[in-house]
């Protein structure tokens, strides 16, 4: 018998509500901070994108378009057909919970519908509701609900809230990829003109221009040529690369943000440093001037269009075969989507290293090699003199761009490399790197300013871990191969552990490289003092 | 007996309460996650609160509390909060939780003793505690807006110096004529 029973005036106060709403009747609050601003309709009509309109999430009035109900469903109809991944992920999930806890913004944030079941339910439950029997018969008791503006709304704030980083789909028993059933929302949003702007802008600058930043060919030659001075003043050597060269053995490729913004600016100089010194015969171009892709955080066919662009320019160009930059969802393409869009690029040869003779034969079909691949087979072959003291004033550990870890599994080389540039490096907790590594909380297009709350909550575990090897070691450099990462995690640090700088492993590489006839080196690239030479820096400046 | 000898005592009573009381600020469907989940790297939000709490509740039972060092166990725990789904007043309130945990955990002790006096004085020290908490809060905040206007301009840097829209001047070399134009090429700027 209970001890205490309750009074009669305690008993008419008994709340009969259930103390939770179902999760679909709870509306989406769109809160400043965790979303970015819509697409502008100048930026969606350059690359003919429907129902363009300037749009503010922030209305009440998303100006949709008409019947934009029966697009909507007419766009999951058609992906259906045509993706059956998607269908298998509508239909095969038991909700069994093993990916809830694993996504770093629902970590981060505590928010149930950053769950990635949950984020996943979202679209499944319209799916039930339109595509299968159980949800047209038994409704909301099937898990199936209407397609109404509130769900519209939803979709929109919460598939902006993923960052297709895939670390869910690690955990999964079935091994439902979370991240395309976020592409598949997106695309469905796109078809109402609701994307962000942060992603439609580059989109229509690499369409019309090449590069996210719209940079044109005399800028992007300029702005190396600061690079250049840069290094002949580092350095004393003169680098001298070349531009759209035809006949040129190697067409290199990297995000352009690496051209413009610091830290990704001296991953750039390592690059031109490396290539100078191996006397490589390769051409940047002006045109097929970015490696990121944010078409790919549009629809599947954009992504397509856009990459197709540096293949074209390898082909005007009469290239053996493409070295690209440390990118990380341009990597995840060319990995698992080219093949499928393009067939093999025949037109190219096998990539074979022409210092080492070694043949990429991973390359074989896309023709395309990673940057750290082939660094790591220089350095495996003793063709690199490399001198790692000179990063002894950094103590060093290395985030696993999602892209690059999960989606083409190249973990081994970046460490292989940092190893041999570098005498301190430390790795972060196992279960924050390699195949488990955290996103740097601001991938697919979600690294924009007006976001800021969404991407420093995102961005807690891989934080959290970096603050971990930095009290415990002092690890002072956070570095990694992806052009969003050095941009982010930058902002990332700044909040969360300020004393870590964020540098791409090419920098490191540019900072321990011995080059012919060089001078001898009294700073690394930033200006920072090498060890031993802390009073020498005035000198040189 | 002195009121920080029985809170020694109710220690690991008051901080079961005081946790479940801030993850009650967060979504019932993630108190769970947030409580159970040890591992700190599977679970940093849960562990910085439960770390947090106890180090700043040591502190508070030390003879002398050490405003720097309790400062840094604070800033765990609000670093995180001002950047998650609060008002300025729902981040902190955390830290008022405490005077209730322990007057309802205590309060037969504090009566039976005669320990009024210094329980008032031990909820000064929380007051005390809110004080640095606003500081702490506030800097977070405006670290937020800092990192956004250093994205604007680290985004646009190389481009003003290519468009020979700005020039730094180097600390050293008085003299106009030693004045360096550092990254501008000079030819590029008189054509």
């Amino acid at each position: 018998m209970a001890t205490k029973l309750p009074k009669p005036d305690e008993l008419s106060r008994i709340d009969y509500t259930p103390p939770k709403k179902c999760w679909m009747d709870t509306p989406a609050e769109l809160k400043p901070g965790m979303y970015c601003w819509g697409a502008k309709a100048k930026n969606l009509n350059v690359v003919g994108f429907p129902n363009a309109r300037d749009w503010s999430p922030a209305e009440e009035d998303w100006k949709l378009p008409k019947e934009w109900e029966g697009t909507v469903l007419e766009g999951i109809h058609d992906r259906l057909s045509k993706y059956r991944s998607f269908r298998l992920f509508m239909d095969v999930c038991v909700r069994c919970g093993a990916c809830a806890d694993k996504c770093h913004f629902y970590i981060g944030t505590g928010d149930p519908k950053n769950m990635p079941v949950l984020r996943a339910e979202l679209l499944r439950s319209v799916y039930r509701k339109y595509f299968t029997v159980p949800g047209k018969l038994f409704g909301g008791l099937a898990g199936a609900r209407e397609l109404t503006t509130e769900v519209l709304k939803e979709w929109w704030y919460y598939f902006f809230q993923c960052t297709e980083c895939r670390r869910c789909s690690v955990f999964c028993p079935y091994g439902i990829d979370t991240a395309e059933v976020t592409m598949m929302g997106r695309e469905l949003l796109n078809l109402l003109g609701l994307n962000i702007d942060w992603i439609a802008g580059p989109v229509a600058n690499c369409y019309k221009k090449g590069n996210h930043l719209g940079l044109e060919p005399h800028t992007i030659k300029s702005s190396m040529e600061f690079f250049l001075d840069d290094i002949d003043t580092l350095t004393g050597v003169k680098v001298e690369p070349t531009f759209n060269r035809k006949g040129a053995e190697i067409l290199f490729v990297t995000p352009s943000v690496d051209l413009f913004a610091d830290p990704g600016t001296y991953t750039a100089m390592g690059y031109l440093m490396l290539f100078h010194e191996l006397g490589l015969d390769y051409t940047w171009s002006t045109y097929a001037s970015e490696g990121g892709n944010f078409g790919v955080f549009t629809s599947n066919e954009m992504a397509k269009r856009l990459h197709y662009k540096i293949y074209a320019e390898a082909k005007r160009l009469g290239v053996k075969y493409i070295i690209g930059g440390e990118c990380g969802h341009m990597w995840r393409l060319v990995n698992q989507y080219l093949d499928t869009w393009h067939g093999p690029a025949d037109f190219m040869e096998e990539p074979v290293s022409p210092i080492t003779g070694t043949k990429f034969e991973n390359a074989k079909s896309t023709k395309m090699v990673h940057v750290i691949e082939f660094t790591a087979d220089l350095i495996k072959n003793g063709k690199l003199k490399l001198d790692p003291t000179r990063n002894d004033h950094l103590n060093v550990t290395y985030h696993d761009s999602c892209n690059t870890a999960r989606g083409m599994g190249l973990l081994d080389e970046p460490r292989y490399v940092l190893k041999n540039s570098c005498s301190n490096f430390h790795e972060m907790p196992e279960n924050t790197i390699r195949e488990q590594t955290f996103c740097c909380g601001s991938g697919t297009g979600l690294n924009a300013s007006e976001n800021m709350e969404l991407r420093m909550r995102g961005g807690i575990p891989r934080a959290n871990a970096v603050k971990h090897v930095h009290e415990k070691y002092g690890v002072n450099m956070l570095t990694n191969i992806c052009a969003i990462d050095r941009a982010t995690l930058k902002a990332s640090m700044d909040y969360w552990v300020p004393d870590v700088s964020v540098a791409g492993v090419h920098e490191l590489v540019g900072n321990a490289l011995i080059m012919t006839g060089e001078k001898e080196r009294t700073t690394d690239m930033r200006g920072e003092p090498l060890p031993g030479k802390e009073g020498d820096e005035n000198e040189t400046v | 007996m002195e009121l920080k000898s029985i809170l020694l005592q109710k220690k690991s009573v008051i901080l079961k309460r005081w946790f479940d009381m801030v993850l009650e600020t967060y979504p019932a469907d993630s108190v769970s996650f947030f409580k159970n989940q040890k591992d700190k790297f599977a679970n940093p939000v849960g562990a910085a609160i439960v770390e947090g709490i106890e180090k700043i509740f040591n502190e508070l039972l030390a003879r002398e509390m050490n405003p720097g060092t309790v400062g840094m166990f604070l800033d765990n725990i609000i670093r995180i909060r001002a950047v998650q789904d609060f008002t300025p007043a729902e981040a902190l309130a955390f830290i008022f939780s405490l005077k209730k945990v322990v007057r309802e955990e205590a309060w037969a002790e504090i009566q039976a003793n005669g320990l009024t006096e210094e329980l008032f004085a031990f909820e000064s020290q929380i007051d005390d505690l809110s004080l640095i908490s606003f500081n702490i809060y506030m800097k977070c905040r405006e670290k937020i807006y800092e990192i956004k206007a250093n994205e604007a301009r680290d985004s646009t840097f190389r481009l003003l110096q290519r468009a020979n829209l700005m020039t730094e001047i180097q600390e050293q070399g008085p003299d106009p004529e030693d004045v360096k134009l550092i990254n501008i090429k000079r030819k590029e700027a008189t054509k």
